[in-house]
C-alpha cells in the first residue's frame, strides 16, 4: 500500500502524543526523546511512501525512535553510563500488539503527565507542557492558545523541559499519600485544556474539538487509573456534558447559540447520558465534595431541562451557592447572580453583578459587562443596557463573541 | 542524583526559641541526620552560625573587597544545609518536608551539578 505524505502526517499526528511517552519512559530524557519522535518522523516520511505502512506505525515509530536516540547517544560518547542500561532493556510492549500494548501505552501517558503538571513547574507551563508532550499540539498552536510568540512559548517549553531533567522531577505515577496531591494539579491542567478547547480565548473559531476531546481523553485515562474518585468522576462528567452540545453552540455559520435557543436534536445523547450517570455517581462516591462535581450537577440540570420543560433554577442557584464556598472566584460569582436572576428577578441579581465589578480586578472581563448588559436590558434600563454591550463587545476576544453582542445592540 | 536542600528562616525567630522548644528543634535535627546516615543518603549537612558572624568578600582588578554581613540582606536568611542523595525530586521534597524548620521556614531544593 503506497501512503501520500500527507497520510504519514496524519498517522504521525494520530500517534505522536502516545510514541513521544513510550519513547520518554524508554530514554528517560524528555529533550532526547523528541529529538526521536522528530527523527523517527523523517524516517517514516521517506520510507512510509516507498515501503507502504508498517504492520504496527505506532510500535514502528517507537522502535525507529528508540534506536535513533541510541545511535546519537552512542555517537556522543557523552552518556556512557546511561547508555548501557538502556542498551539492555527491552522495549517490551512497545513492539506487542493489540489491547496489552493500547494498555501500556496508555500508563505512558499517565506517567507523562504527572510528570508535565509536576508543581516543581509553574501552572501556566504545566498546561503548555501537557499541549505540547501529552496531546502532541505544535509549539505554534500551543503558542496560540497563550497568546504568545512561537519563540517565547518554544523558550518556556526547552526551559521547562531541561528543569525536568536537571532537577530530576520524577517520569512515574506517585505513590498513594503524594497522588492525591499531584491528582489536583493534573485535574486543574486537564480542565484548562477543556476550556481552552470550549472558549478559545482569540481568533476566528470559538470551540475547538480537538482539544476538548484530547481533555475528555485524558479525564477517562485518569478515571481508569483511580477509578471511583468524586473529582476525576465529575471533571469527566463536566466535559462530557459541555462537549455533547458542542455542534448546538454555534450556527453553520459560526454564531453562538445561547443554551435557552439551542435544537436538543443537536446534542450528543450518548454523550449525554455517559455524563448524567457519572455525576450522580461522582455526587455519592465516597470523599470530599468536588467543586467539578457540583459543576458537573449544574450542567446535568441545563441539560435535562428540555425533556423536563423548565430549568430547575431553584437548585442550580442553591448548587452555585456551594460552589462559591468550594470555589469563591469572582465568575463563581457572576454564575450565581445570573441564576439569582432567574428565580428573584433581574433587579435581585444586579446588585451582586454591581458589587462584583465594584470591588475590580475583573475590568476586562467581558462576562461581566455580558451578564450586567442582558440585567439592564430585562430590566428595561435601555440606554445603560447598550452602554454594557457596549463596554462587552469592546473586551470580546473572539469573532462570534463579537458578532453576537452586535447582534444583542442592533435588537435594542 | 544529589539535591542540597538550603534552610531559610528569620534569625530573630530561632533566637525567640526558649531553651526546651530549641533543644526539641536540635533533636529534631539530630534524628532526621540520624536515618539519613543510616539510610546512605546523607552527603553533609551543616547549621550555619547567623548572618551578623558573616563576612563578604569580592576579588576585583586583584584586589579583595571585604565587608561586614551577608551577600543580601533578605527577610529569611540562610540558617544551614542538608546534601542529599535521592532518586529523583520527589524524593528530595520528602526528605526537605522533614526538616523541621520547613514548618516556620523555607527550605530551597538545588539539585547539584554532578
Amino acid at each position: 500500500m503506497r501512503l501520500q505524505p500527507s497520510e504519514v502526517e496524519a498517522i504521525y499526528r494520530r500517534e505522536a502524543g502516545r510514541v513521544l511517552a513510550t519513547l520518554i519512559r524508554l530514554l528517560g530524557d524528555f529533550e532526547l526523546a523528541q529529538d526521536a519522535r522528530q527523527d523517527a518522523f523523517a524516517v517514516a516520511l521517506d520510507r512510509w511512501p516507498r515501503d507502504g505502512l508498517p504492520d504496527n506505525p505506532r510500535a514502528w515509530l517507537v522502535e525507529v525512535g528508540r534506536n535513533k536516540a541510541l545511535d546519537q547517544k552512542r555517537r556522543a560518547q557523552v552518556f556512557k553510563d546511561k547508555v548501557l542500561p538502556l542498551e539492555k532493556a527491552s522495549t517490551g510492549e512497545a513492539t506487542e500488539e493489540g489491547e496489552d500494548a493500547d494498555a501500556a501505552f496508555g500508563d505512558d501517558r499517565l506517567r507523562l503527565i504527572f510528570t508535565c503538571c509536576h508543581p516543581a513547574l509553574n501552572p501556566e507551563v504545566q498546561v503548555a507542557l501537557t499541549l505540547r508532550a501529552v496531546c502532541g499540539l505544535s509549539t505554534e498552536a500551543v503558542a496560540r492558545a497563550f497568546l504568545v510568540a512561537e519563540d517565547a512559548m518554544a523558550q518556556r517549553l526547552v526551559r521547562a523541559q531541561r528543569k525536568i531533567r536537571e532537577a530530576g522531577i520524577p517520569y512515574e505515577i506517585p505513590e498513594p499519600p503524594l497522588l492525591d496531591e499531584r491528582m489536583q494539579s493534573v485535574l486543574a491542567v486537564i480542565y484548562s485544556v477543556f476550556t481552552e478547547g470550549y472558549s478559545v480565548t482569540s481568533g476566528e473559531r470559538l470551540i475547538s474539538a480537538e482539544l476538548c476531546l484530547e481533555a475528555i481523553r485524558l479525564g477517562r485515562l485518569m478515571d481508569a487509573l483511580l477509578p471511583q474518585r468524586p473529582d476525576v468522576l465529575g471533571l469527566l462528567a463536566l466535559m462530557l456534558l459541555h462537549d455533547a452540545r458542542r455542534e448546538a453552540r454555534l450556527t453553520a455559520t459560526g454564531d453562538i447559540v445561547l443554551l435557552e435557543h439551542q435544537d436538543p436534536a443537536l446534542w450528543d445523547e450518548q454523550q449525554i447520558e455517559e455524563g448524567l450517570v457519572l455525576v450522580e455517581q461522582a455526587l455519592s462516591a465516597p470523599g470530599r465534595v468536588s467543586a467539578y462535581a457540583v459543576q458537573a450537577a449544574i450542567a446535568a440540570l441545563h441539560i435535562r431541562a428540555p425533556r423536563e420543560g423548565r430549568t430547575d433554577w431553584p437548585q442550580i442557584a442553591a448548587l452555585y451557592e456551594v460552589l462559591l464556598r468550594l470555589q469563591p472566584t469572582p465568575v463563581v460569582e457572576l454564575n450565581r447572580a445570573v441564576a439569582v436572576s432567574m428565580v428573584d428577578g433581574p433587579e435581585k441579581a444586579l446588585p451582586l453583578v454591581d458589587s462584583l465589578a465594584a470591588r475590580g480586578g475583573f475590568k476586562d472581563y467581558h462576562l461581566l459587562h455580558v451578564v450586567r448588559a442582558d440585567l439592564l436590558r430585562r430590566l428595561d434600563r435601555r440606554e445603560e443596557a447598550l452602554a454594557a454591550y457596549r463596554a462587552a463587545l469592546d473586551s470580546a476576544r473572539t469573532d462570534p463573541e463579537r458578532r453576537f453582542l452586535e447582534r444583542r445592540l442592533a435588537e435594542l | 542524583m544529589q539535591y542540597m536542600l538550603l534552610i531559610y528562616q528569620k534569625e530573630a525567630q530561632a533566637a525567640d526559641l526558649d531553651k526546651d522548644a530549641m533543644g526539641k528543634v536540635y533533636q529534631e535535627y539530630q534524628a532526621l541526620t540520624e536515618d539519613l546516615k543510616k539510610r546512605g543518603q546523607l552527603v553533609s549537612n551543616h547549621g550555619l552560625k547567623p548572618t551578623s558572624m558573616a563576612t563578604t568578600i569580592k576579588v576585583r582588578d586583584g584586589k579583595t573587597l571585604t565587608t561586614d554581613g551577608p551577600f543580601v540582606e533578605t527577610r529569611e536568611q540562610l540558617g544551614g544545609y542538608f546534601v542529599v542523595e535521592a532518586a529523583d525530586l520527589d524524593e528530595a521534597i520528602g526528605i526537605a518536608e522533614r526538616i523541621p524548620s520547613a514548618r516556620w521556614g523555607t527550605v530551597e531544593i538545588r539539585p547539584v551539578w554532578a
